[in-house]
């Protein structure tokens, strides 16, 4: 098996995963994770509870299913955010060109200079931290990106000569940029994006550890490792699952987003086949 | 020389934009900077006098231009949680701060480069393979969950470590002792894609006509590897140890929560805890102006290591 069909197997295999968890726990979850069973708390692994319940007496696979749902939406709409502004700026530079186009590079070096985490802990110092703070905050490190890689996928679509004959027929750099441009480059787009939401369910992660992220009562698997790390003594494998689903997570989006960039490059699918 | 000096400039105008767009976003933006302070339970007469002792009746343009002024003599302001200056409380911090990501650095690059190298020297066989499987998964990790599960094995199972905590400089050994699982789990994900890096380096060094012309002299695989490839290949290697180092600053503020020790990054969550936006907002420029150093200080080596790299960048 080349190795371009087995990271998107794998890829797609481990997302597809916690997809369905993500999903499923929208309608259905093993126990309802607002209520507390003290009376059940450090249970270990059994019928009822598949892999044990907490310090308050809840279903560990419960919480780590809303932790899917988290994880996964939040960066999914963190980096749909990034990737709109992103592109938006992208394409108008391409199309625009000259100072705006200085302008708007220059913007995107300089958002990239400085990281996400400063961006969260700002946003958190000055309005209180939240969900949209935490989404703001991700969204500025796919920005930046978004902006180079589209603007460098834009400007090689204008020198095609379709889009120098859709100039020479009077159509508008609007118009250009929305019906040739953008569908030219979206396959470019996509695969960033995959690529990006591996980064950016590390760093939801990172935000919600130090209580910058998701506040309770929602549940993500950043904010089951904060817990566990009160309770290392008593009860050390509570650390083990979240960290493995996140690993899990993260190498999966990754691994799909590098193995769809390699099938979008024709000289690496031919170099396969 | 007009080279250098545009790319001084640029440093200058890319602090200058730092230092602003932080002024705007955390102190403009709100409203009223009192509110944030105190909270929106406040009284008003709490919140005037507040205003009055922080300057903040003065435009907004004023508070920025006395605040960059103050910042480039060390003068911050004074906390408002802790009642003493912000300079004082980074003096404090700086040097743990600096110490765990510089040996993070170091540990990184030590550790990348043996990786590397027995990567490549085994190109193509398992034991390469399963190197670049496990950085592939390094890579995945978070940083904080690695630091957990250190302390699970190293410190409350093994008792090797201390879990968390620090005692000090004037126990060097504690002290030490204290900072071996922090910088650890710093170093050993960025290792994953250092390595990654290195192994890259030298495989396309070693291909090259001279190493098959060292070969050819007789020269052993160990002493072509130490005198003839590492060098050559070291170019990638340092700018993206580089830029590591940034990253590593700023996971220190990670790091530094998880072990709980008394550095910069651990006082800035403790400050948004504690509303004390004035600590904030100084250590954000801080970390910030850290960062865009670090990165200048990358291009700028990496301009006179390889003066190809001055002509036609991208």
């Amino acid at each position: 098996m080349s190795s371009i069909r087995f990271n998107i197997c794998i890829g797609g295999a481990l997302v597809a995963v916690m997809s369905v968890a993500a999903l499923l726990s929208v309608v259905w979850t093993p126990y309802d994770h607002t209520v507390l069973n003290v009376a059940n708390k450090f249970a270990g692994p059994s019928g009822s509870y598949w892999l044990g319940t907490d310090q308050l007496g809840r279903d560990q696979f419960t919480l780590l299913m809303i932790g899917a749902r988290t994880s996964i939406s939040m960066a999914i709409l963190a980096v749909g955010l990034g990737a709109i502004a992103g592109t938006c700026l992208g394409v108008a530079a391409a199309a625009i060109g000259g100072l705006v186009e200085d302008a708007i590079m220059r913007l995107a070096d300089f958002t990239i200079a400085f990281p996400a985490i400063l961006v969260a802990i700002m946003l958190a110092a000055a309005y209180g931290p939240s969900l949209s703070t935490t989404i703001i905050a991700i969204a500025s490190i796919s920005l930046p990106t978004f902006t180079r890689v589209s603007r460098a996928a834009a400007r090689q679509v204008w020198t095609q000569e379709y889009t120098v004959a859709a100039r020479a027929g009077g159509r508008s750099l609007s118009a250009i940029t929305w019906n040739h441009v953008l569908p030219n480059i979206q396959a470019v787009l996509l695969v960033q994006a995959t690529i990006d939401i591996a980064t950016a369910i590390l760093a939801e992660a990172a935000l919600s550890y130090l209580g910058l992220g998701v506040q309770p009562p929602d549940q993500s698997w950043g904010r089951m490792l904060a817990d566990a790390q009160t309770l290392i003594y008593l009860a050390p494998s509570l650390a083990i699952l979240p960290g493995l689903c996140m690993v899990a997570s993260v190498m999966g989006f990754a691994l799909l987003g590098d193995g769809l960039r390699d099938l979008n490059d024709p000289k690496l699918r031919n170099e396969t086949r | 020389m007009s080279r250098s000096l545009k790319k001084l400039l640029g440093l200058l105008l890319t602090l200058l934009s730092i230092s602003l767009v932080v002024f705007i976003i955390m102190n403009v933006i709100p409203g009223d900077p009192a509110i944030t302070i105190l909270g929106i339970e406040s009284t008003p007469e709490a919140r005037a006098v507040l205003r009055d002792k922080l300057g903040l009746n003065d435009p907004a343009w004023q508070r920025y231009v006395n605040w960059l002024l103050g910042a480039f003599h060390g003068d911050f302001g004074v906390s408002y949680s802790f009642g003493v200056p912000v300079s004082e409380l980074v003096a404090e911090r700086l040097p743990l701060t600096l110490t765990l990501a510089l040996v993070a650095t170091v540990l990184t690059i030590v550790g990348a480069l043996a990786l590397g190298a027995i990567a490549a020297m085994n190109h193509g066989n398992w034991i390469d393979r399963l190197l670049s499987m496990t950085s592939q998964i390094g890579v995945a990790v978070p940083v904080f969950w690695l630091a957990m599960i250190l302390v699970i094995v190293f410190a409350v199972q093994l008792r090797w470590v201390p879990p968390g905590g620090f005692p000090g400089w004037s126990h060097p050994v504690a002290g030490a002792k204290a900072l071996i699982l922090p910088a650890c789990s710093l170093a050993l994900v960025q290792t994953a894609i250092l390595a990654r890096v290195t192994r890259a380096a030298i495989l396309e060094v070693a291909r090259l006509d001279y190493v098959r012309t060292a070969r050819s002299m007789g020269l052993n695989r160990r002493q072509i590897m130490l005198y003839h490839i590492l060098p050559n290949a070291m170019v990638p290697i340092v700018t993206v140890a580089g830029l590591q180092f940034a990253s590593l600053i700023t996971g220190t503020i990670v790091i530094e929560n998880v072990f709980y020790l008394p550095g910069l990054g651990r006082l800035m969550i403790q400050s948004i805890g504690n509303r004390d936006l004035i600590t904030v907002q100084a250590l954000v420029v801080l970390f910030a102006v850290m960062v865009v150093l670090t990165n200048f200080v990358v291009d700028v080596f990496y301009a006179w290591i390889d003066p190809r790299m001055k002509e036609g960048r991208t």
